[in-house]
């Protein structure tokens, strides 16, 4: 082998040896790299107890709730198998809206509601004009329409 | 063995060669630069459709994404070239990779600075410590990292050596920041555009994204390229051609 084998060889094994480090590293805190837990985590208890975290999930449709003080909100964070209702005292960010997604942090209260210190609003990957989210919606609602009249086999 | 003269890769690996190839290609890259970002960001602003959910704040998208595409995609490239320069032990391959750091290094700083102006208006927050945001972070002080470490050493083999095995090493966090919004639960939406699944983008908003990532791609190229020729200039200052080079400058 010339040197400059060797050298490849040593580089080489090297990067390997960092990238299997690195899978497992990360693989064993894979627990601590998640920036959220979902409703369902919490149901199962894999949420911290006694500190604050965080949930996300969507906001369920028709249940946000503002307060006479104009600032305390209530709403319920989803993941279409479990829901926990959230309160809040502040200013939702400008995407916050039925139906999208949330990212809130706070902590659980023992009665299973979750008191939040602050919400964020979080986006999907899709971007297109107005009128073209507008087909969509119409699209499944006519979908929505078509199933109610029909229920699909084996439901 | 034949006399005839072949075209050979090799020739341009040293840097007297490279030095007016880089110097003749430079001033197309720059002016294509030009010429993409200004179309690109015609389309983004003037051209692309307002969006349904962000209005007009999403249009930072073409900036935002395009920076962090070169941030990391250099950082490869960076990586290759330091990768060959230990290998080979070729001058050149550890220039070019000095050369691309402070490319890579602003584009890098593009895309969090950015982000923060997205993520205020969207999100609701400028910064959270979620995993594609700090390994992103960490992609800029790499990059930060290997500018200073190639700095600290005087003996100059010595520095690309060092320079070369952090850069090599940091190559493993490319994959996690490009795959952090997969592997992991992040605030920041997953991607819109890969090489797997259909762009998840109108179409008008797609074009003026990779208009943009070309203008970029130029830009990069061509302050590589003219980063590069001062490298070579500076390391190469005892030989004879560049001692000529600069007599016919002056």
């Amino acid at each position: 082998m010339k040197p400059r084998h060797k050298r490849f060889v040593l580089v080489g094994v090297g990067i390997a040896g960092l990238a299997l480090s690195a899978t497992l590293v990360l693989s064993a805190f894979q627990k601590n790299l998640v920036f959220f837990y979902t409703p369902s985590q919490v149901f199962a208890k894999e949420a911290p107890v006694g500190k604050s975290f965080r949930i996300g999930g969507l906001v369920e449709n028709g249940s946000l709730k503002r307060e006479a003080d104009g600032v305390t909100v209530q709403f319920v964070v989803t993941d279409t198998a479990k829901s926990i209702p959230v309160y809040y005292r502040g200013i939702l960010p400008d995407l916050f809206k039925e139906g999208k997604g949330v990212v809130t942090e706070g902590r659980l209260a023992p009665d299973g509601t979750f008191h939040a210190d602050e919400v964020l609003a979080k986006h999907d990957e899709n971007y297109m004009p107005p009128a073209a989210q507008e087909a969509i919606n119409e699209a499944k609602a006519n979908t929505a329409a078509q199933s109610l009249v029909m229920p699909p086999k084996g439901k | 063995m034949s006399t005839r003269k072949r075209f050979s890769w090799y020739y341009f690996s040293s840097p007297q060669s490279f030095y007016p190839l880089a110097g003749a290609l430079q001033p197309w890259c720059a002016a294509l630069a030009v010429l993409f970002c200004g179309v690109g960001l015609y389309i983004s602003f003037f051209v692309a459709p307002t969006d349904a959910t962000q209005g007009e704040a999403y249009r930072i998208i073409f900036i935002h994404v395009a920076a962090a595409w070169m941030s990391m995609f250099l950082y490869l490239v960076m990586g290759f070239w330091s990768g060959v320069g230990l290998v080979l032990n070729t001058r050149l391959s550890s220039m070019v990779a000095t050369a691309l750091a402070p490319t890579g290094a602003l584009f890098t700083f593009i895309a969090l600075w950015t982000g923060a102006l997205w993520g205020k208006p969207t999100w609701g927050t400028w910064w959270v410590w979620d995993a594609r945001l700090t390994s992103e972070l960490i992609l800029l002080f790499l990059y930060i990292g290997f500018i200073a470490l190639q700095g600290a050493i005087d003996d100059q083999r010595r520095a690309d050596k060092a320079g070369a095995v952090l850069a090599l090493v940091g190559v493993i966090n490319v994959p996690i920041i490009y795959f952090s919004v997969k592997w992991w639960s992040t605030l920041h939406q997953g991607a819109s555009v890969s090489l797997t699944s259909a762009p998840t983008m109108a179409k008008t908003m797609l074009l003026g994204m990779l208009i943009m990532a070309l203008g970029f791609w130029m830009y990069s190229i061509a302050a590589t390229l003219a980063r590069v020729r001062c490298v070579i200039l500076e390391r190469e200052r005892h030989t004879d051609w560049v001692a000529a080079e600069i007599d016919g400058l002056a």
